[in-house]
This record gives structure tokens, C-alpha cells and sequence, in this order.
């Protein structure tokens, strides 16, 4: 008996001694990653402390060489000095008129013409959006020419209406696709429950497939809210006057008129990354969904 | 919904029609249009600088896209590892691909200034002589190659994904197997995210040919047209020449070569592409 007690008693420390060592090779492993991708962060962040640090040293202090990290002294004012040596209110106002306008648009109509493909029948759907699906890998660029042409002709020029109007002709092929897929998860049981009692198609997209969607909406809204806030092209061929300009080519007139002076660039181009950063820090998780849908798109 | 559909289809293919069309024109906006038939492609091919963008741009991809592809799989595969706190990392490695690319690029152009820039600061500090990046046209298109690498956030977060769909119980089963950490990468995971592989090949490549911001923002084309790219040539041909037969021209040309690599790809897809739930040709 205890013979066996013993034999127990050994396989369970030998035991125990396995799992020590593995919790140690464990311990061991977790703080090489630790340190590896502090050390990776670290790096990847330099840039834009750099920015930050920049923007807050005195003129004539970002020259020095080698360079320091910590400004000294701290100077705030490089921040209204910049804003006010270029309009960045109408910069700012025009910005988020155009967001507004195209952001609206895209939700609207992107998921209009998804409902379209999600849910109603007729002749020559599933041709069209293979069509629809093919201009995805179409290079904008084609169209770069033609389009300025209309707009030329319109008298849309140096107005916000080239940058805006578009989004309101299905708000772009990706977000039509990122929401049918959507649409599609919705059971189609909701739709006949609905036109049983007499709901037309609209009342169905409406009150039923809308309601339900609203994760997708959401990325899809802060997707484009992001790409408008950066677009460069497009508003660096419309707009011309420098009270019309948007943020992106704002700061590009500012580097143009205001050259070495890099403490105030920099302050200027912080307030066009602050905004993003912050909207990633609380919407993190629609970003990324927007982007795990776009890869499970290649699958 | 019809209308919808049309005005979208109107926005995409009327253009593209109109474009194919002002290929065979010279047209500077306000003169009138002139037909001159295929005079615009006999003098692409006498174009020294058409041809030093397309070597530019191609010089780009062909570095860029592999490396970025390489660097984003890396990250994703390391940021799929049970590490604590990886939500905080994934966050910070996906940070600079939303950095707008204006203001990324006039920082960048700082960090590389050559007299007072944190680039010669880290390169002398390590004993190395001092450079002067983006004013060197042998230097000019890898420091934007490089520069490219700090945004691959968003290639790496789809990588994730497809990370995240390779069932446990196949690597588990290699494992008892007694396949070493390699292989199983070798012979599981990569072809179980091949498709999203692929995927980033595309869109990798059909990005990195109409790179622009960059090299406009930064060095106009120069030093000496080594930074070039074919769409800036595009841009200054349209709106600063005003030659819009001539840029049109140019953009199909963009778009033909585009088309070529998509469907070669696609062409050369099934031989490492493996989908679930089909058999390998």
C-alpha cells in the first residue's frame, strides 16, 4: 500500500515539476514578446512623436543637431501661429462640409443600390454585379481626366460639389459590396413576415434591413469619413481658391508657403492627425471590422 | 432602385468611354478638339520621361508590394500569438496606415532633411556616414519604399483575419504529428491564407502603380526624374501641360498594364491558391 502511495506521490511531484518548468518557459517566452514588441512600438511611434515634439519647439530650436526629443522651452503657440497664418477654420468648415455631404451620400445611396442586389429580382442582377465587383479593381485613375471635364463644364470647379455629389451614385463599389454582404446574413423570413402584411419594398429596406445593419453602417460611415478626411487628389484638382481649400490641401499650400519653417508644419499637419487618432482610439472596433470583412471578401 | 443603378454605371462607364475616345485627341481644355488620330501613342514611344515613370513605378511595385506583403504577414503572425496585451499592440502597429498621408509625408520629408533631419541623426549615431535621402536619386525611391512599409497596418489586419480562420485542430494536428513551428507554417498556414494572400497581392499592386502623394508631395518627381511615378507624369501631363489627349492616353495604357498583371494573377492563382472546399486542379 504504501508502496503505491509512494509511486503516486512521485509521479505527481514529477508532474508538478512539468508544469513549473513549463509555466517558466512560459513566463520566459511572454517577456521576449514583451520586450520585442515594445521595442517594435517604440519605433513605429517615433515618427509621429517626432511630429508632436516638432510642433512644440521654439523657432530656430528644431534645427539643433544632433536632435533633442524633449522641446525646451514647450511652446503652445506654435499651434494658433499656424492656425491663424493660413484660414484652418475655413480649411476645418470646408472639410467637414464635404464630409458630411459625401459620408450622407454613401450611406444612402450605397445602401440602396445593396438592397437592390441583396434583395429584389430582376433580369441581369447577378451580371450587374459582377460588373459592380470588376470596377473595384479598376484604377481610378482612368476616369481621373473625364471626370474633371464634366465638372469643368458644370462649372463645378473650385466648389465642394466635385467631392461630395459623386458619393451620391452608390457611395463607391467596396461599401455597396461591404453592406450587401451584410443585407445577405439578414434572414429573407423578415421580408416575407413583412410583405405578408402588405410592406412595399422600400418599408422593407427602411424599417427592416436598415435597423438591422447598423454595425455595418457605422463602419462603413467611419471608413469614408476617413478617406474623405485624407483624399489629396481630387481636391487638389477642384479646388483652387484658397478659401475653398479642404485640411489636406491646406496643409500642402501651408508647406508651399511657409517652407523650413518645420516647428509650425508640423503643428499644422498634428491637428490634421490628432482627429483621426482620436476617432481610431474610440470607434477601434469598426475600423477593423470594415477591414476583416474586406479580407474575407478575397477568400 | 433602377436610377440609382444607372447613374452609378453612368458615373464609371461614360467617362471611361469619353477617355477612350480623347486618347485619339489633342485637347488642351480650351482649344478645341482636334483629331489626330494615333499621334498620341507615337509619341509615348518617343517619351523618354513616359518611360522613366513606367521604369520608376515598376522599380517600386516590384520592391514594395513583396516587401510590404512580407512585413504585414510577419506582424500579423507574431500579433496572433497569445501575448498579453495584444489588443494594444495590434492598435499601435495599425496607427500609421490612417495617419493621413499628407501629413505623414511632409513629416517624413523632415525626418530625411538632410541637415537637420532625425534619419542623419540615427545613421551617425550608429557609425554610419550621413546621406542626403530624398535629394539622392539613387536613394530617393527606397526611402519611400520604406516609408510605405510604416503604413502596411492595414494589409497586416486582413492578414489577421485570415489568420484567425486557420482552424486550431489542423495545427494541433501537425503538432502531434511532430511537424516543427516551420513547417506548420509552411505547409498549414500558408496554404490556409493563400486566398488572403492574394488578395493583398492585388490590391497591393493595383495600389502601389498609381502611387502618387508620395513623390508629389515630397520631391516633385525629382531629384533628376528618378522619383517620377507614372501617375504623377499623368497628373502634370492633365493639369500642368494641359494635355488631355495625351494624359489620357497615358491612363489607359495605366490601365491596360493594370488589367494584364490582374488577370496573369488570376491566371496563376490556382496553382497556389487553395480554397476550402475545392479540389486543387
Amino acid at each position: 500500500m504504501s508502496v503505491r502511495a509512494d509511486r503516486t506521490g512521485i509521479a505527481v511531484q514529477r508532474l508538478l515539476a512539468v508544469r513549473r518548468t513549463r509555466r517558466i518557459r512560459n513566463l520566459f517566452w511572454q517577456l521576449g514578446w514583451q520586450v520585442a514588441l515594445l521595442a517594435c512600438c517604440t519605433v513605429l511611434l517615433a515618427p509621429l512623436a517626432w511630429l508632436v515634439s516638432t510642433s512644440l519647439k521654439e523657432t530656430g530650436s528644431e534645427f539643433e543637431f544632433p536632435p533633442r526629443w524633449i522641446p525646451n522651452p514647450v511652446t503652445w503657440g506654435n499651434y494658433p501661429e499656424a492656425m491663424t497664418a493660413l484660414p484652418f477654420h475655413l480649411f476645418f468648415r470646408n472639410t467637414m462640409l464635404v464630409e458630411l455631404g459625401a459620408v450622407t451620400g454613401t450611406l444612402v445611396t450605397a445602401s440602396l443600390v445593396a438592397f437592390a442586389f441583396a434583395r429584389l429580382r430582376y433580369p441581369g442582377r447577378d451580371f450587374w454585379f459582377t460588373v459592380l465587383i470588376s470596377t473595384m479593381m479598376l484604377p481610378g485613375i482612368v476616369t481621373l481626366v473625364p471626370h474633371y471635364v464634366i465638372f469643368k463644364t458644370l462649372g463645378w470647379v473650385d466648389t465642394l460639389l466635385p467631392l461630395t455629389v459623386p458619393a451620391w451614385f452608390g457611395g463607391g463599389a467596396f461599401n455597396v459590396f461591404l453592406i450587401r454582404q451584410f443585407f445577405m446574413t439578414i434572414p429573407l423570413e423578415f421580408d416575407e413576415a413583412a410583405r405578408v402584411d402588405g410592406a412595399s419594398s422600400f418599408w422593407i429596406y427602411a424599417r427592416i434591413l436598415v435597423p438591422l445593419s447598423r454595425p455595418v453602417l457605422i463602419t462603413v460611415g467611419i471608413l469614408s469619413f476617413v478617406h474623405h478626411w485624407n483624399a489629396f487628389l481630387e481636391p487638389l484638382i477642384y479646388l483652387n481658391s484658397t478659401v475653398n481649400l479642404t485640411m489636406a490641401v491646406g496643409l500642402r499650400l501651408f508647406r508651399n508657403q511657409f517652407t523650413g519653417e518645420w516647428n509650425l508644419m508640423m503643428a499644422a499637419a498634428t491637428t490634421m492627425v490628432v482627429p483621426i487618432i482620436v476617432l481610431f482610439i474610440f470607434a477601434q472596433r469598426y475600423f477593423t471590422r470594415g477591414i476583416v470583412l474586406t479580407g474575407l471578401a478575397g477568400r | 432602385m433602377a436610377p440609382w443603378l444607372l447613374g452609378f454605371f453612368a458615373w464609371t462607364l461614360g467617362p471611361m468611354v469619353f477617355s477612350a475616345g480623347l486618347v485619339f485627341t489633342e485637347w488642351e481644355l480650351l482649344t478645341p478638339i482636334r483629331w489626330i488620330g494615333t499621334a498620341n501613342f507615337t509619341a509615348l514611344a518617343g517619351d523618354g520621361l513616359f518611360a522613366r515613370s513606367l521604369y520608376n513605378t515598376a522599380y517600386f511595385t516590384f520592391l514594395a508590394v513583396p516587401l510590404q506583403l512580407t512585413v504585414a504577414l510577419l506582424a500579423a503572425m507574431v500579433l496572433n500569438l497569445p501575448i498579453r496585451g495584444v489588443g494594444f499592440y495590434r492598435a499601435v502597429f495599425y496607427v500609421p496606415s490612417i495617419t493621413p498621408q499628407v501629413a505623414s509625408v511632409i513629416l517624413w520629408v523632415w525626418i530625411f532633411n538632410p541637415e537637420y533631419g532625425l534619419a542623419n541623426a540615427v545613421v551617425q549615431a550608429v557609425g554610419l556616414p550621413r546621406q542626403l535621402w530624398m535629394l539622392d536619386p539613387e536613394l530617393v525611391k527606397p526611402v519611400f519604399i520604406f516609408m510605405s512599409l510604416w503604413g502596411v497596418g492595414n494589409q497586416m489586419v486582413i492578414f489577421l483575419a485570415g489568420l484567425q480562420g486557420v482552424p486550431e485542430s489542423l495545427i494541433e494536428a501537425a503538432q502531434l504529428d511532430g511537424a516543427s513551428a516551420w513547417q506548420r507554417v509552411r505547409h498549414i498556414t500558408l496554404p490556409m491564407i493563400s486566398p488572403v494572400i492574394f488578395f493583398n497581392l492585388i490590391i497591393g499592386i493595383i495600389g502601389s502603380f498609381q502611387v502618387f502623394t508620395t513623390a508629389f508631395l515630397a520631391t516633385g518627381g525629382g531629384p533628376n526624374y528618378a522619383s517620377l511615378f507614372y501617375v504623377l507624369y499623368l497628373y502634370q501631363s492633365a493639369f500642368q501641360f494641359l494635355r488631355m489627349g495625351y494624359a489620357s492616353a497615358l491612363a489607359w495604357i495605366l490601365f491596360a498594364i493594370i488589367m494584364a498583371f490582374t488577370l496573369l494573377q488570376f491566371r496563376f492563382a490556382d496553382r497556389w491558391v487553395y480554397y476550402e472546399g475545392t479540389l486543387r486542379r
